[in-house]
């Protein structure tokens, strides 16, 4: 049995954010489970994949996020409950199924979990999703433990089944990431996933007649949901005394630490959001009419600020609301209880010194790299030989977004999911140099692909090469629709990714083996010299990721690569500044240097051994 | 009490912040999870947190385990009771989360980061990096984890090990029984014995720290 669907324990179990939410959801009945992943979102839907058939719940993998909400969306209708999860700027890509949705409702419960990652741990931004509440008027909960994850996400499916709106589940990286004891409740018995739909154009079809209609009806949808926020017990009071704070998330577990390290504790009121919109306005004001000042922390946007700012104006009160608009609580990166200490200290004028903290001198870096054996370095290595330094490098999100690192550099542009090809379409339009774009198999898949059609109907001059490692590699192995590697062996693609390119209408297509460095660069030669007709190319450099070869079919290495020792390294060291693959170390022995294979971390993909005569296969 | 509408009650003990630093691949987030499903085994509060994202690709990785009257899942500057590092360079790399009540457990074992390999920049003597942390804490421990494991015959067990060291100096309100049901609660049956002889080498270890008075709850308040 899974260890998420267990019988109710009286011991706490000790989950992670995104499992407590996986099992609230089993909790709530749900049926119907879609996502794309993204960090730190992703556990949720890999949980539902462990569990679907146990569960008897269906799962899926959807394409991106966008298609995740629309499936769910139409499951909901059906009267099953649904849920998706994605990463705050994968609620950018479904926002126009999800604005929409708000207007006509679900049948059965439907929550949206979306995980922002304020300080950027793995993100291209920090936006503040809760404005998506706001902006969509779908109602919106804020954990700040695991255990708080769990009960939510039960409260987020009463919620919405109550109302007939998807609810919101808004996490950040220290809640989905965030171990803690969780007191499991029990499963309900079964009920699959077959739905009934009842025709009803005039409410479910969005022409203008309907929308109009429907704006409406979402206006006092919010007014009633105003009033469950005002009493629900998921915004609380605390403490006593004059000082206010008001705060949510895992800010809240900040103030906590800071209250308790300053001996705050009877002297400051807390008012904990959890109902996060629509904000409970009467318990807000109420809070502000008992302290003489009110300090919000928050992480990110002044979310809640702002709305206690107006809550004051309405109810005419004088209390002094400050956060980030004195520039007390930091609105870049995540807070931490010093943060939150020093705020303390200053607005309430009380005596705080922050810790003496000695920094480190500066020490060798250690940042992350491309894995040893990483095909992405292979075609990175023989793009640059053929293309050079004149070409412009648009990117994509992936593992090979590291190429930015040099010694490789080969990436120029990047934004979001799916820009290196659209914005190397811009870019060649407007430049006279070549432009090559990269995306992964994954990521082509989710957002490459009307990029690519835009260029082909458009005659851009440009050569997008598909990264196609067979998997969704940074997020942990997902699969997408090309996947040919699975437990349980080899299969025919579901969608053929070189079908695809050509169903998209373009004709110079070549497929490449990037572990093949000459035979790689001849083809790149070659579709160099095409590029001075207009119009797309497209080479897809096919070869799976290491890591995921081992963990699926067991692929173990049958050699490694050495140097030869007898010759000196001193004046080429080529392998280091052109490749730079993580196995190499150089030493140095009576003033000359050698550069050395570490056989435990070489994975035997023979690129190096392509580009120095020096290096030679070894059995193992 | 507030917090018990966010969290299961516990032992109300006093707030203890462990940080963990290494490098991925290690090992460290099982290591630290074991650290948190121990505590919970004693009905302490604990919340674990850990930054996955580069985990596999060669990078840093950090994790912490507050448990008791702390509850903020980030350890800043300054606030680390215990700093437990599975790689000397990370040790020293550390130093801002300590404070001059900090207590340091470092393995031995460098690992050198790519930068160095290729000549980048040169690994500092270890001697050098001990150095950087010992004067501005309470106390460093130096374990050679990797030895231990061995002599043992756990290859693999260095993370587990200097669990055990953390288990052994008895700074923890953590009885080395829970840290055993711990281990039977996250690993599978075929690697449960060579861990536990991992955990065993380590609190050995430890415990000859454990009557240091830096070491012992009561003089740390």
């Amino acid at each position: 049995m899974h260890e998420l669907l267990i019988p109710q324990t009286s011991r706490p179990q000790f989950l992670l954010g995104n499992e407590a939410i996986v099992r609230g959801a089993l909790e709530s009945g749900v049926g119907f489970v879609a996502a794309y992943p993204g960090t730190p979102s992703s556990e949720i839907i890999d949980r539902f994949a462990q569990l679907g058939d146990e569960a008897g719940i269906y799962v899926e993998y959807s394409v991106n996020e966008k298609v995740s909400v629309e499936v769910c969306g139409a499951a909901a209708i059906c009267g099953v409950k649904s849920l998706c999860a994605m990463k705050h700027v994968g609620l950018n890509v479904a926002a126009d199924a999800f604005m929409s949705l708000a207007y006509v409702g679900v049948k059965a419960g439907m929550v949206i979990v979306v995980a922002d990652d304020p300080s950027l741990h793995s993100s291209q931004n920090e936006q503040d999703s809760r404005y998506y509440a706001k902006l969509s008027g779908v109602p919106m909960l804020e954990p700040s433990t695991p255990q708080e994850a769990y009960r939510m996400t039960l409260e987020a499916f009463r919620i919405s089944e109550k109302f007939g709106t998807p609810c919101l589940l808004r996490t950040t990286t220290r809640i989905n990431h965030c171990r803690g004891p969780v007191e499991i409740g029990s499963i309900p018995p079964a009920k699959g996933f077959s739905g009934e739909f009842k025709k009803d154009p005039f409410n479910l079809v969005l022409i203008p007649a309907v929308g109009r209609k429907l704006r409406l009806v979402l206006l006092e949808r919010t007014q009633r949901l105003l009033e469950e926020s005002e009493g629900s017990p998921l915004n609380f009071i605390s403490g006593k005394g004059d000082l206010g704070v008001i705060t949510s998330g895992v800010s809240y577990l900040h103030v906590l630490d800071a209250l308790i390290g300053m001996g705050l504790e009877d002297r400051t009121r807390v008012l904990k959001l959890g109902f996060t919109y629509p904000q409970p306005k009467a318990l807000i004001a109420q809070f502000l009419g008992g302290v003489k000042k009110a300090l919000v922390v928050e992480e990110v946007e002044p979310f809640i600020e702002e709305a206690a700012k107006i809550c004051a104006q309405e109810s005419k009160l004088l209390v002094d609301i400050a956060g980030k608009g004195k520039g007390l609580i930091p609105q870049a990166f995540e807070l931490d209880s010093v943060k939150v200490k020093n705020a303390i200290g200053k607005f309430f004028s009380i005596d705080y010194e922050q810790p003496k903290v000695h920094q480190a001198p500066e020490l060798p870096q250690r940042p992350p790299n491309l894995c040893p054996g990483c095909p992405h370095r292979a075609t990175y290595y023989s793009v640059k030989k053929v293309f050079g330094e004149e070409a412009v490098y648009p990117t994509d999100i992936g593992c090979y977004t590291l190429g930015v690192l040099p010694p490789l550099k080969m990436a120029d542009f990047l934004i979001c999911m799916g820009s290196g090809v659209s914005t190397a379409a811009g870019f060649s339009k407007v430049l006279d140099r070549p432009v090559v774009a990269f995306i992964g198999d994954s990521t082509f898949f989710h957002a490459g692909i009307p990029g690519l059609v835009n260029a082909v109907s458009n005659d851009h001059r440009i050569l997008l090469v598909i990264l196609d490692n067979g998997t969704t590699a940074m997020t942990g192995h997902q699969p997408h629709p090309g996947v040919e590697l699975t437990p349980k062996g080899r299969i025919e693609p579901k969608v053929s990714l070189e079908k695809l390119v050509r169903g998209c209408g373009v004709s110079r297509v070549a497929r490449i083996n990037p572990l093949q460095v000459k035979k790689s660069q001849a083809v790149l030669q070659d579709f160099k010299d095409k590029m001075n007709e207009p119009g797309v190319s497209v080479i897809i450099s096919k070869s799976p990721c290491p890591l995921f070869e081992a963990r699926i079919v067991k692929k173990r290495k049958k050699i490694v690569f050495r140097t030869d020792e007898s010759k000196s390294c001193a004046d080429c060291k080529k392998c280091l500044t052109e490749l730079g693959c993580p196995a190499f170390f150089v030493e140095s022995s009576g003033g000359v240097e050698h550069v050395f294979i570490d056989e435990s971390l070489c994975s035997g993909c023979s690129v190096c051994s392509q580009i120095c005569d020096s290096i030679s296969p070894k059995r193992i | 009490m507030i917090k018990r509408k966010i969290m299961p009650m516990g032992k109300e003990i006093r707030g203890l912040r462990i940080f963990f630093t290494g490098v991925g691949g290690q090992g460290t987030l099982l290591a630290t999870r074991l650290v948190g499903e121990a505590a919970l085994e004693e009905r302490v509060p604990v919340l674990m947190s850990e930054i996955h994202g580069m985990a596999q690709r060669g990078g840093v990785v950090e994790s912490c385990v507050v448990m008791g009257r702390a509850v903020s899942p980030i350890i800043a500057d300054g606030e680390a009771d215990i700093v437990i590092a599975f790689e000397p360079l990370e040790a020293a790399r550390a130093l801002p989360k300590c404070n001059p009540k900090t207590v340091v457990i470092t393995s031995i074992a460098p690992i050198r980061p790519f930068t160095v390999t290729i000549g980048q920049s040169v690994y500092p003597d270890q001697d050098s990096l001990y150095r950087i942390v010992e004067p501005h804490v309470a106390d460093l421990i130096r374990v050679d984890a990797d030895g231990l494991a061995r002599s043992v015959s756990a290859e693999r067990g260095s993370n587990v090990v200097m669990v055990g060291v953390l288990a052994g100096t008895g700074i923890l309100p953590v009885s080395k029984t829970s840290f055993e049901q711990a281990l039977r609660q996250i690993l599978p049956e075929r690697l449960l014995e060579p861990n536990r002889r991992a955990l065993d080498a380590g609190y050995r270890f430890g415990a000859q720290f454990a009557g240091r008075k830096h070491l012992i709850a009561e003089h740390r308040d």
